[in-house]
């Protein structure tokens, strides 16, 4: 039954099957709402693929070494280009097969990329403990 | 034939927010559009790692210049979900009148600028006229024209008494008899036909397969809108997607023109079932867990993903807004028109540049 708001329940994926799985979303349908990217601190990140087929919406988890490349999902469904190249400026992601690589200057200026490590935007605070 | 590239934004007098598009053109065909972003970044999500969860509404609000309150709705319903909070029936009907308002003046504010790419100043001036009207509710009701924060988690903060109800619907049945005198010309006057009909079309399953949400989706003939998933009270609401098959820039024009009236409709129906309960229910605990949320903003579908960890601040909050959504759409679009229709295309996926890059 199709919700509005769901606690998620990912399906686990290996990275050699993110493309695959694509490619099956898209010929059964299936719109590429968006990919979200969580730092996991312990030098992974989770990736979520999340699609939506008539309002009601599969979620893919691929838990994912930062340093290794992502395969992109890209050259099947275009829109994730954007999604993409956005988390390269933030997670520093790296993705093999973007079909339109900015190589990390989506948002940023070209002279950053070589000056700061992701992820760009640190923030520090003084902050009270809970 | 040579090509050329010419560059279009960020600075240009149709957009209201810097989006820049470089355009490959043969004569003055357009073949391919690469779009570059990084204007407005401001790293909101980012500032959820140091924000108190209930600090973090009052930020959403401003990822979006328009339409804030839907922002905030959305991210207090994940949250609510993720903490199991019953939120009371009034909270629900107040949150549907009060987004319902915010599409309505941020679709006006789109109609009058649409007719100003165009060249229409006139109609540009009677849909901003219409919409000061709208404005002036929000204020009235809640003490501001667009940062209205009235949602918190659990909630709503403000109520509307009687007198301000009757106000409202009395606004309504004024702004709708305004409203619909401009209807023949938005969508059958012979210029602005011949500006928007055939200009950046758009099929249903192009549309499908790029991703497209909002107006620029229904506007393909795809009836989907998020607010058939019944969030706030949409499920006890009478309501159907509002859609246009013809998939170019005035199929789209017509799909916000006829969900603005359908806007009013909803808040009379809101207004009207109103029930008499609490405003808000208490939050116990912090946040724990992983939540999607979907809502349905004027332009479209906008997600959250929420994961919380126990403390007061969120691990992560992921926005996709709809204008993200809808560029890779736009890029469709574009191939094949002309330069001049550059300008009237980039406008149909009504482009939120501060939703975008956050």
């Amino acid at each position: 039954m199709p919700t509005h708001s769901e606690i998620l329940n990912a399906t686990p994926i290996a990275a050699d099957a993110v493309v695959a799985q694509a490619r099956s979303m898209f010929d059964q349908g299936y719109r590429l709402v968006t990919m979200s990217v969580v730092d996991l601190g312990d030098g992974n990140v989770d990736i979520f693929y999340h699609y939506d087929l008539d309002n009601e919406m599969t979620h893919f988890r691929l838990t994912h070494p930062k340093d290794q490349p992502v395969p992109s999902i890209s050259p099947v469904y275009f829109a994730a280009l954007l999604v993409e190249n956005e988390s390269r400026d933030h997670f520093n992601l790296k993705f093999d097969g973007l079909v339109l690589d900015f190589n990390r200057t989506l948002y940023l200026d070209d002279e950053i990329t070589s000056t700061i490590s992701a992820p760009f935007c640190k923030i520090s605070t003084i902050q009270k403990k809970d | 034939m040579s090509r050329t590239i010419i560059p279009f934004g960020p600075q240009h007098p149709v957009l209201p927010e810097p989006l820049h598009l470089k355009l490959v053109v043969e004569d003055e065909t357009i073949v391919e559009a690469v779009p570059a972003l990084g204007y407005v970044h401001r790293g909101l999500e980012t500032l959820a790692s140091i924000r108190d969860y209930n600090q973090m509404v009052y930020i959403v609000e401003r990822v979006c210049g328009i339409c804030s309150c839907i922002h905030a709705m959305c991210y207090c319903q994940g949250l609510e979900t993720m903490m199991n909070v019953e939120v009371p029936s009034r909270a629900k009907y107040l949150r549907v009148i009060w987004s319902e308002l915010h599409r309505i003046h941020s679709h006006l504010l789109w109609l009058g600028l649409f007719a100003d790419g165009f060249g229409f100043e006139s109609l540009f001036m009677q849909f901003w006229k219409i919409r000061e009207r709208v404005m002036d509710i929000n204020e009235a009701t809640a003490g501001n024209r667009v940062v209205i924060s009235v949602n918190v988690v659990g909630g709503v903060r403000r109520d509307l008494d009687k007198t301000q109800q009757r106000w409202i619907l009395d606004e309504l049945d004024k702004l709708e008899k305004e409203l619909r005198q401009l209807m023949k010309t938005m969508l059958d006057d012979y210029t602005v036909k011949k500006r928007t009909v055939g200009v950046g079309v758009l099929t249903a399953q192009q549309a499908l397969q790029l991703g497209a949400v909002g107006p620029t989706l229904r506007g393909s003939g795809v009836a989907q809108d998020a607010r058939q998933l019944g969030y706030a009270a949409f499920d006890e609401l009478d309501f159907e997607p509002v859609t246009s098959p013809e998939g170019d820039s005035w199929a789209r024009s017509k799909v916000r023109f006829m969900e603005t009236l359908q806007s009013m409709d909803i808040v009379r129906q809101a207004i009207s079932r109103l029930p008499d309960t609490e405003l808000a229910a208490k939050v116990p605990g912090k946040p724990t867990g992983e939540v999607v949320c979907r809502v349905e903003q004027p332009r479209g579908e906008l997600l959250y993903y929420l994961k919380g960890n126990g403390s007061k601040n969120m691990e992560r909050v992921r926005i996709r807004t709809p204008t993200f959504a809808n560029i890779p759409p736009l890029l469709a679009m574009l191939p094949g028109a002309q330069l001049a229709d550059v300008p009237i295309a980039a406008l149909t996926i009504d482009p939120c540049i501060s939703c975008t890059e956050r």
